[in-house]
């Protein structure tokens, strides 16, 4: 009834290519922008911050990124957690090198510099594939936390190991360290999540995004129908590390404040990212965002129903939760290998018809 | 001998058996991937909760205790008796045979036909559930394995090389742990049991069949559910000798599951089809970490060992793409 395509007339090319081509999408879209740019941030306070929305952001950012390799190129990693660490070490080195610099720039530039190390990475790609190329990025994965261990220029000599993020501001308002208010962080993620998706949905649906999924499907028929198979893999590993390198340094710079390289960005980082992909839809903008929300939350309502509902202790509840992540993955693949965005892909196709269907 | 030459050497037989160990889990991979093409990433979850599962009948721990205890707070822990290692293993074979059945019954089953990243993915979230489910029933706390095998060096391979330091007083013959030779033996005499199995019994050339070509051996009366829960039971068997030899090692813990990510490059090396290439990636990858450690690692700081293997295996790859003794990679459009 009110999720239809009916009387929805384009009338110029740019309507016909807009992002969100159905009336009733593109008034969700706006009223879901006007929503977390305009009411959050009044009513956002510590606990939810920290708890839900800044993890889901920033999570989110390192699922689209992850998406765009494995989803929309095909080409499988697991060294995640290695590049979010570039991305955190790169904006460290940034952050205390140039404290007048812009916050927005130093992420960015991490970003940039998590790419070259991703294209670096992703040069055996052009060489392995499947498998291979997955135990591959694993290398990155171990590499990379070694090298930000051993080496003390990375953490500017610290005697801990750690690195610590200095209180740095954005056109006056404190944005790092432990003083920032919660709402200042949420936008500051918030406007790096709105533009990496913007930027992922458009680079997606354009050629760029197009050829990635030519390789995906058929690297072979790809390269035969022109192509260039090592300029949309390196592109892909680019602009997926990318985002990625910004969800590290955010991850890092405005949500835990503190990082140990070995704690924070180990492998299972790497899969945790993967399963939001996986769950919540491999080669879907939106699928990341479910993923990333859907794993953010289980943790978060199991450790309110065991722990504090059910008074169970906190190592049961953990154990329990791994059990449930577990199989929640295998009953997704089985069920539904294409994650929550096919399911939303479904009941927007049963809205179209309801409530009259036939 | 020269003095390095000889703490270089010793390098190198410590490194060959710590190889034989990751061959150990890298056959587990290559027997379950040879089968049924999925490449499962749970085998170092399997090791660890076969271990547990054993250690946990030996002492005649009550599965479960925890979460019985939390849901009714009563205060059950034991059963009170103890069972002997060799009693203890065979029911933890039946365990994990039960374990192969399920597995094939409620998850892979249902997955013949996808895509084999959709089946990796599969397996990396049997781990998660494998590890939360192993934890729950045993206890998450390190537990000290001891089925009877001999601990420490070996005194008597000591003894028989101090002559090799030709006088010199800072040597005292080659180190190496009994555990260590006793798990070589272990792996050489299943690695032959296991080429035997497929090559000699009328099951094992069935699992070959399915290995070459799933509709071909479905069209000549093989019943591939089978095969699979027993590709799956010897995997399971193959973790629990791992289980055991790593466990009496360093103790049954979480970090046992790692060893899946140390057999990884191993694969890599060896090819993922191939039981020789399995062992012979172990052993080179074995050897090359503990000397480029030995020689390397104090100049960059140390712990190369957690990444070195994965570095030779990704240069190894660059050239050879499909690993050592692999299958040639075929693409046909």
């Amino acid at each position: 009834m009110f999720y239809r395509e009916a009387g929805d007339f384009k009338i110029s090319y740019n309507q016909d290519n807009q992002t969100f081509p159905i009336r009733f999408d593109r008034y969700r879209y706006y009223a879901v922008m006007v929503f977390a740019f305009a009411v959050v941030p009044f009513i956002i306070n510590d606990y939810w911050a920290n708890a839900i929305m800044l993890p889901f952001l920033i999570y989110a950012i390192a699922a689209i990124g992850l998406n765009i390799l494995t989803g929309y190129c095909g080409q499988v990693s697991l060294g995640t957690g290695g590049f979010m660490a570039v991305g955190a070490y790169a904006c460290y080195k940034l952050m205390t090198a140039f404290p007048d610099v812009s916050m927005f720039i130093h992420v960015l530039l991490a970003g940039g510099i998590t790419a070259l190390v991703g294209v670096l990475f992703g040069l055996p790609s052009l060489r392995i594939k499947g498998f291979y190329l997955a135990v591959a990025t694993l290398a990155a994965q171990f590499f990379l936390v070694w090298l930000f261990n051993r080496v003390p220029w990375f953490y500017n000599y610290s005697a801990s190991g750690q690195i610590n993020a200095p209180e740095r501001d954005v056109f006056g308002i404190i944005i790092t360290g432990p003083n920032a208010p919660a709402w200042a962080t949420y936008l500051f993620c918030l406007v790096f999540l709105a533009f990496c998706a913007l930027m992922a949905r458009n680079l997606t649906r354009g050629t760029i995004g197009r050829k990635w999924m030519a390789i995906r499907d058929m690297d072979i028929a790809a390269e035969i129908i022109g192509v260039n198979p090592m300029k949309a893999k390196m592109t892909a590993f680019a602009v997926s590390s990318f985002f990625v390198g910004i969800a590290g340094a955010l991850f890092f710079a405005v949500y835990l404040g503190a990082v140990e390289v070995g704690e924070v960005f180990n492998i299972q980082k790497s899969f945790l990212v993967l399963f939001m992909v996986i769950i919540g839809g491999l080669g879907s903008i939106f699928g990341s965002f479910a993923g990333a929300a859907f794993l953010v939350l289980l943790p978060v309502v199991l450790k309110v129903v065991g722990a504090d509902m059910l008074g169970w202790p906190t190592d049961i509840v953990a154990h329990l939760q791994l059990v449930i992540v577990g199989a929640l993955i295998i009953l997704f693949l089985i069920m539904e290998p294409h994650g929550l965005a096919q399911l939303w892909r479904v009941a927007k196709e049963k809205l179209r018809l309801w409530p009259f269907p036939h | 001998m020269p003095e390095s030459l000889l703490y270089g050497t010793e390098v190198v037989l410590n490194g060959l058996m710590a190889g034989v160990l990751y061959a150990l889990v890298a056959l587990g991979f290559v027997l379950i991937y040879k089968a049924s093409g999925i490449f499962n990433y749970a085998q170092g979850v399997m090791a660890l909760f076969a271990a547990m599962t054993l250690y946990g009948i030996m002492v005649g721990q009550v599965p479960f205790a925890h979460l019985i205890n939390a849901i009714f707070g009563t205060h059950i822990h034991n059963f009170g008796w103890e069972v002997p290692a060799i009693i203890a293993i065979v029911l933890t074979v039946v365990v994990m045979v039960l374990f192969a059945w399920l597995v094939q019954q409620y998850i892979f089953r249902h997955l013949v036909g996808q895509e084999p990243i959709i089946l990796f993915m599969a397996t990396i979230g049997l781990a998660y559930f494998l590890e939360g489910v192993a934890d729950l029933m045993w206890g998450s706390e390190i537990k000290a394995l001891d089925v009877g095998l001999p601990q420490g060096g070996s005194l008597w391979i000591e003894e028989n090389t101090q002559w090799l330091g030709m006088g010199n007083e800072n040597f005292y013959g080659f180190f190496l742990d009994q555990l260590d030779l006793i798990a070589t033996v272990i792996a050489a005499v299943l690695v032959i049991a296991l080429v035997a199995f497929s090559q000699y019994t009328k099951q094992g050339r069935a699992m070959r069949a399915v290995a070459d070509d799933h509709q071909a051996a479905l069209s000549v009366g093989i019943n591939l559910n089978f095969i699979w829960v027993l590709v799956w039971s010897v995997a399971g068997f193959v973790a629990l000798v791992a289980g055991i030899v790593w466990g009496s090692k360093s103790g049954v813990q979480f970090s046992l599951s790692l060893i899946a990510l140390k057999a990884l490059p191993v694969l890599m090396l060896g090819g993922f089809t191939s039981i020789p290439g399995a062992i012979v990636g172990g052993l080179i990858i074995g050897v090359g970490e503990k000397l480029f450690e030995f020689s390397i690692g104090p100049l960059v700081g140390g712990a190369t060992e957690n990444w070195f293997a994965y570095v030779l295996a990704l240069l190894f790859l660059v050239f050879r793409p499909q690993g050592l003794f692999g299958d040639k990679i075929i693409e046909r459009v």
